[in-house]
């Protein structure tokens, strides 16, 4: 289905670099994906991958004198890098909306919520008039599941929970039906139960309106609970991507590997030890040569140094795309071993007195 | 876990905190009093890790801050070895605080941006008057940045010059640097990146284990608390709703509320990579 249908949105080779005076600051380097209408593309990164540059990006917030900016945005075929700054302002909370983390900044202190969300309408819909635009925000108010909404439409954002602001900003986002809505971290700031209910209802309306969703985080357990489809950005490239089950079941690349075992889950055994990461992440204006993954990862080889791996997709598995210069099979060998408690170094120990594996030079310490 | 009839090591009696609730800028009228802290009564063993989880405005961070003495509360009591300490003053406070030390969620804010790291951590010692000598301060600030896995070198950098981690690793530092036997950490790790996360709760640990340390650590994210603690007290409204060891409270959880708090985490599926069983869990 989803391969005959044309993405609602298709960012293809993105690359985004700001001007600093330190040098030329590569935030996105290179990241292509599409999104079908009715699916949630979740994006996972930490700081300083590119996540957020990307998502800015496209929705033409990142335009400036410094910022370099190549490759294409196509949402339902038209290219928004290219767009004029009038249309982008036209299609910016109309066919593409966007909702932030932090609901509180996005909305402005001095005005009803509803009058907000009412004055989204008439922005794209200068017919409608400011009667039928406040019925309008009152019924997107309980789309959203906003306790009370008719009364609530007079309220202050200050009056409001963090939870109920964050239901405003998402009405106030699906003000004209967007076709893609971008969510930046949308549960962060909320509480476990509150971050329920919102993924719950972003899922519902994603299915009701039938929008293509990005939805960007730092948390591996949203993106599990939310997302169908999975990419893993790390120092401005995508680096492993799937259809999320496929993801959680075999991932492929070790920064994946390291990220779900530096997690402390319920699911864990209580007492057990996690496995951090080493290091951080590297500099975007001077990044690592090679994988740019290779001075923290412990299965990098000599040859990582200089080789920059691409993302291409498994023998068996097409649509799981990993971009890791270990084989396939040491890859499923590691992981074996890592899944059955194995540390990093007993894993590559046991892997490569094991199998036959490129004659590289010695092996690299991880920092 | 510890001798029976000696005292726990701190202690909350039947405590409340009202904060007043007022409206207007200029001339503030106060319409009423909000219980942040509604009549709690928890004790922490010495030795234990003991965990507080429970969402915004849970009451949790007051709890910490009065129990450190940072904040006095409307009623209740506050002891320190049994020793009521409710409205402990000058000398004494001094001496608690060298026993009772905070780690905060946000290391940036928690550190002056015009010290270098080493002014910083080597501040406890000015306030309470130890360690004269600069050069032997210089010394112990050296050790204590390689107790949390930084750089000696590190000591003539500014907060700014850090990533997000080694700021906490710094703030860590200077928790300890006093030789504390309590350590009260107030969302240590919600700030940091995943993988650096990691790290940080590794450092803890260890340092739990090193120095002998009893931890109290407050935390919205069950699956930390669950990772780093014994027992979990949950609080919600101000109230506790459950206090239970980790491994019964997470297998079994008696309220209502523990339910639908462990029901909201987002789960993983597929298969948990079993990570490496800890060789000395519980030491004591």
């Amino acid at each position: 289905m989803s391969a005959t249908a044309s993405p609602a949105l298709h960012v293809a080779d993105l690359r985004v670099a700001f001007e600093t005076p330190d040098g030329l600051l590569q935030a996105v380097d290179g990241v292509s994906f599409e999104v079908a209408a009715g699916r949630t593309l979740g994006i996972v990164g930490e700081s300083g991958s590119g996540k957020t540059v990307a998502a800015m990006t496209a929705i033409g917030l990142t335009r400036g004198a410094r910022v370099r900016t190549s490759g294409h945005v196509l949402l339902d075929g038209e290219d928004l890098l290219a767009a004029s700054p009038a249309r982008l302002r036209a299609l910016r909370g109309d066919a593409l909306a966007m909702v932030f983390q932090d609901p509180l900044s996005a909305l402005h202190p001095l005005m009803r919520v509803g009058d907000q969300i009412a004055e989204a309408v008439r922005a794209h819909r200068p017919g409608v008039s400011k009667a039928a635009a406040r019925a309008r925000a009152v019924e997107l108010l309980e789309q959203v599941a906003l306790p009370d909404a008719g009364r609530r439409a007079g309220a202050y954002p200050h009056e409001l929970s963090g939870g109920m602001r964050q239901r405003v900003t998402i009405a106030m986002a699906l003000a004209n039906e967007p076709r893609v809505l971008i969510a930046d971290e949308p549960t962060t700031a909320l509480d476990v139960t509150v971050q329920k209910q919102i993924l719950a209802l972003l899922a519902r309306l994603r299915d009701e309106l039938g929008m293509a969703m990005v939805l960007i985080t730092h948390d591996l357990g949203v993106v599990a609970e939310a997302a169908d489809e999975v990419a893993v950005m790390y120092a401005g490239r995508i680096v492993e991507q799937a259809p999320a089950a496929e993801l959680f079941a075999a991932p492929q690349h070790p920064y994946t590997w390291g990220l779900l075992r530096s997690m402390p889950r319920l699911e864990a055994p209580v007492g057990a030890e996690l496995v951090p990461i080493p290091g951080r992440p590297p500099s975007l204006i001077h990044p690592p040569s090679g994988c740019r993954f290779h001075p923290r990862c412990p299965y990098a080889r000599e040859r990582h140094r200089e080789v920059d791996p691409a993302l291409e997709p498994l023998a068996g598995a097409p649509s799981h795309r990993v971009a890791c210069l270990l084989s396939e099979a040491e890859r499923r060998a590691i992981w074996e071993q890592l899944a059955a408690g194995a540390s990093p170094e007993d894993a590559r120990a046991a892997v490569e007195s094991a199998g036959p594996v490129p004659s590289a030079g010695a092996a690299e310490p991880p920092a | 876990m510890t001798a029976a009839d000696a005292p726990p090591l701190a202690a909350v009696e039947q405590l409340v905190k009202r904060f007043p609730l007022t409206r207007g800028v200029m001339l503030r009228r106060r319409l009423g009093e909000v219980p942040a802290v509604d009549g709690v009564t928890l004790h922490v063993h010495e030795g234990e890790s003991l965990g507080i989880v429970g969402e915004t405005g849970s009451g949790k961070s007051t709890l910490a801050r009065i129990l450190l003495n940072l904040l006095e509360p409307t009623s209740g009591i506050v002891r320190w070895r049994g020793e009521d300490v409710t409205h402990a003053r000058s000398a004494q406070l001094a001496a608690l605080r060298r026993k009772r030390q905070l780690v905060f969620q946000d290391p940036m804010g928690s550190l002056n941006p015009r010290k270098t790291v080493g002014a910083a951590i080597a501040d406890p010692f000015a306030i309470h008057g130890l360690l004269p000598e600069r050069a032997e301060r210089a010394r112990r600030v050296g050790e204590l940045l390689e107790q949390v896995g930084l750089e000696a070198a590190l000591a003539n950098r500014y907060p700014h010059e850090l990533s997000g981690g080694m700021r906490q690793r710094v703030g860590i530092a200077r928790a300890i640097a006093l030789g504390p036997e309590l350590l009260v950490a107030d969302e240590p790790v919600s700030a940091l990146d995943v993988s650096i996360q990691a790290q940080i709760l590794t450092l803890l640990r260890e340092l739990r284990r090193e120095l002998g340390l009893t931890l109290v650590l407050i935390a919205h994210d069950l699956a930390v608390v669950r990772h780093m603690c014994d027992r979990v007290a949950v609080m919600r409204h101000g109230q506790l709703v459950e206090v239970a060891p980790v491994e019964e409270l997470y297998r079994a959880p008696r309220a209502d509320y523990t339910r639908e708090l462990l029901a909201a985490v987002p789960r993983i599926p597929g298969a948990a990579p079993a990570p490496p069983q800890s060789s000395s869990s519980s030491s004591t």
